[in-house]
């Protein structure tokens, strides 16, 4: 009877220090979890920005400039257009 | 102490023997027993009673309810390129109260902020609890304030707009408010699919404020949907670029231009001038804000004697090469006279467009019952607003047929004592670039555009209609100028006075309708120049070439193939001497 006890308690110590180290990890992970999260959101915030930025550095003003003054291109005149049919 | 029996007897104790009332006894269990009732009543009323309000007070010392935001959604163009966004900012406010800043401090937040530090110490010394230093700052830029680690001063999250085509397209998408809630164009017209609705959950935060444990999402939050435009940017910025230089030239008031996708009703390109940029809404007028394209109506002119035309041919009064005599330039309709530009004399029908003579329309219109006029008209969408959800769309003016005189029926013939907006007046055009029927405007990407619209002309109408206004673009029409180099293209000028207070000005609004390619039309491109004022004011000299810069661009950039090598249609000339109309 008395070992049956002593197993018991034994037992009862063991889970409770389990779930206490159980619980903590959890907590751990769940701090980590949230720190990835905020780091996607970050992240996402980035992207945003630089799909801003794309489409500045692409809008129409800037490519037709860059391609008339710095690239010298002008658009063809219509007897230097060749159309190819399928 | 001796052992029982010897000397004194202990149960002889004096205290013993004298026998103590019982209800000492009974007094002191019995204020044990109250003791454990009032024990017993306490832990009731924590467990049961006052449960709630306990573990209410006991979650707000260590649980958070934290709001997720949601953004705004996007708006792009038909090929998916970003027209408006949004980012997170920060909106920097202070409690005054707490915000105890030396001198130094305060002019390096202002010179963070980018604000006068003397604002800065006086919006600090102000009254209230709460007061907002600047909003929608870069969050680099409130990184570097958090580090100054400033007593009194915290930050809020916020989005802010961006709008990277800038002014080419502001008409078109609007803007947001500091709340990012729509308030013009596209962003007000889409609102309630564009905001997003913020979420919540509830957690559980440490000593240290990281959230340990995650109790219970709230409400999902929903993302804004991102909106698909017809709009093509590139389009868009050639339209703009074109329709700026004209005014420019012409030193115009204003003007306008509506690109519309001829197989599937798409509005492609949408430029209203002057603008502005939405970037940077800081000196607005309402000039700029105005988009003309949809809230201005104006009389169209000789823009709409191709609706004249095309009615009359397909009731069958007139053939194309039916002969009207126009001489001597001049028609008296009971005390008033409508005259053309320049006198034509003998004219077919297809020379009625072609030269645009007013007194030949008239004509042709008086044939007509005013009903089936009014009737075409409204068929053709004047009169009535388009309904595509834009803020103070206008929808023109169009008398009831019953109220016409047989004048007002005459110059309405000639697009004058009518009124309309640029987009209506495309959107009629439909019926000639189409097989004669109208389909309805879009201004989200349409995937599957129907094949068939509301017909208001037959087929052989139509294709008449598409000769004639080929004609007007080739020599001896009134708008040459118009032609595209490898395509076809076909339209009508219209040049009218501006009506101010009733009565006609010498100021003018030069327009002109097209499309192309004629052998199967994709684009229908309307332009609108309000008051030039640089010697030339004729549709087809200052509209028509605007016309002429947009198409041949838009068609190259839409890999459009060239029809130009086809032999145009000859249209009948009049034969001489033949019986007047």
């Amino acid at each position: 009877m008395l070992r049956l006890n002593l197993i018991l308690l034994a037992a009862v110590l063991i889970s409770a220090l389990a779930d206490v180290s159980i619980n903590h990890r959890a907590r751990k992970l769940v701090t980590s979890y949230e720190r990835e999260q905020e780091r996607m959101r970050a992240l996402e915030v980035e992207w945003g920005q630089l799909q801003l930025e794309q489409s500045t550095w692409a809008t129409h003003a800037r490519i037709e400039e860059i391609a008339r003054q710095r690239l010298g291109m002008h658009t063809p005149r219509t007897n230097q257009i060749i159309t190819a049919n399928p | 102490m001796g052992r029982p029996g010897g000397g004194m007897k202990l149960s002889r104790s004096p205290l013993l023997e004298e026998r103590l009332p019982a209800w000492r006894a009974h007094f002191v269990m019995g204020l044990l027993l109250l003791g454990f009732a009032a024990l017993l009543a306490r832990s009731f009323y924590l467990q049961g009673v006052n449960k709630d309000f306990l573990i209410g007070q006991g979650e707000s010392r260590y649980e958070r309810v934290l709001e997720i935001s949601a953004t705004r959604g996007r708006i792009l163009d038909r090929h998916g390129d970003v027209l408006a966004m949004s980012t997170p900012v920060k909106a920097v406010w202070a409690i005054p109260e707490d915000a105890k800043l030396t001198p130094a401090q305060v002019r390096q937040l202002a010179s963070l902020l980018e604000t006068d530090p003397r604002e800065l110490s006086r919006k600090l010394a102000g009254e209230r609890d709460f007061v907002y230093l600047k909003r929608q700052i870069a969050p680099d830029v409130a990184a570097q304030i958090a580090n100054l680690k400033l007593p009194g001063v915290h930050f809020k999250n916020e989005f802010r707009r961006y709008y990277p085509s800038g002014e080419v397209a502001a008409h078109m998408l609007g803007f947001t408010g500091v709340d990012d809630a729509g308030q013009e164009g596209i962003e007000l017209a889409m609102n309630s699919q564009l905001t997003g609705k913020p979420g919540g959950r509830r957690v559980i935060k440490d000593r240290r404020g990281q959230i340990v444990e995650d109790v219970e999402s709230i409400k999902a939050p929903q993302e804004g949907k991102d909106t698909v435009l017809a709009l093509d940017a590139k389009l868009q910025y050639l339209a703009y670029v074109q329709l700026k230089q004209a005014i420019a030239q012409h030193k115009a008031k204003a003007g306008g231009i509506v690109m519309l996708d001829a197989k599937s009703g798409e509005v492609l390109a949408l430029v209203n001038l002057p603008t502005y940029n939405p970037n940077n809404r800081t000196r607005l007028s309402g000039a700029q804000l105005r988009n003309r394209a949809f809230t201005d109506t104006f009389e169209p002119g000789s823009t709409f004697k191709s609706f004249t035309v095309a009615l009359a041919l397909d009731k069958g009064n007139v053939r194309f090469d039916t002969p009207i005599q126009t001489a001597p330039g001049r028609l008296t309709i009971g005390s008033a006279t409508i005259s053309d530009a320049h006198p034509h004399g003998m004219l077919s029908v297809a020379q009625v467009i072609q030269k645009s003579s007013n007194v030949g329309a008239a004509k042709m219109a008086l044939a007509i019952p005013a009903e089936e006029m009014w009737q075409m008209f409204d068929n053709l969408g004047f009169g009535q607003p388009l309904k595509l959800g834009f803020p103070g769309e206008a929808a023109g003016r169009l008398r009831p047929h019953k109220r016409w005189r047989p004048i007002e029926q005459a110059t309405m013939s000639y697009g004058h004592g009518i009124s309309v907006t640029l987009i209506q007046l495309a959107r009629a055009y439909q019926a000639f670039a189409r097989n004669g029927d109208l389909l309805p405007l879009s201004l989200t990407r349409v995937d599957a555009a129907p094949t068939m619209g509301i017909r208001v002309f037959t087929e052989q109408t139509a294709r008449e209609m598409r000769a004639m206004l080929e004609m007007a673009v080739m020599p001896g029409g009134t708008a040459p100028k118009a032609q595209v180099p490898g395509y076809r293209v076909a339209g009508k000028t219209g040049t009218a006075n501006k009506l101010e207070g009733g009565s006609y000005t010498n100021k003018y609004v030069a327009s002109f309708v097209g499309f192309a390619p004629v052998s199967d039309p994709r684009l229908i491109i309307a332009v609108m120049v309000d008051e030039p004022s640089a010697g030339k004011y004729y549709g087809g000299e200052v509209a028509a070439p605007v016309f002429s810069g947009v198409m041949s661009g838009a068609l190259r950039s839409l890999g459009v193939a060239p029809d130009a090598l086809e032999k145009p249609l000859q249209m009948a000339t009049i034969p001489p001497a033949k019986e007047e109309m």
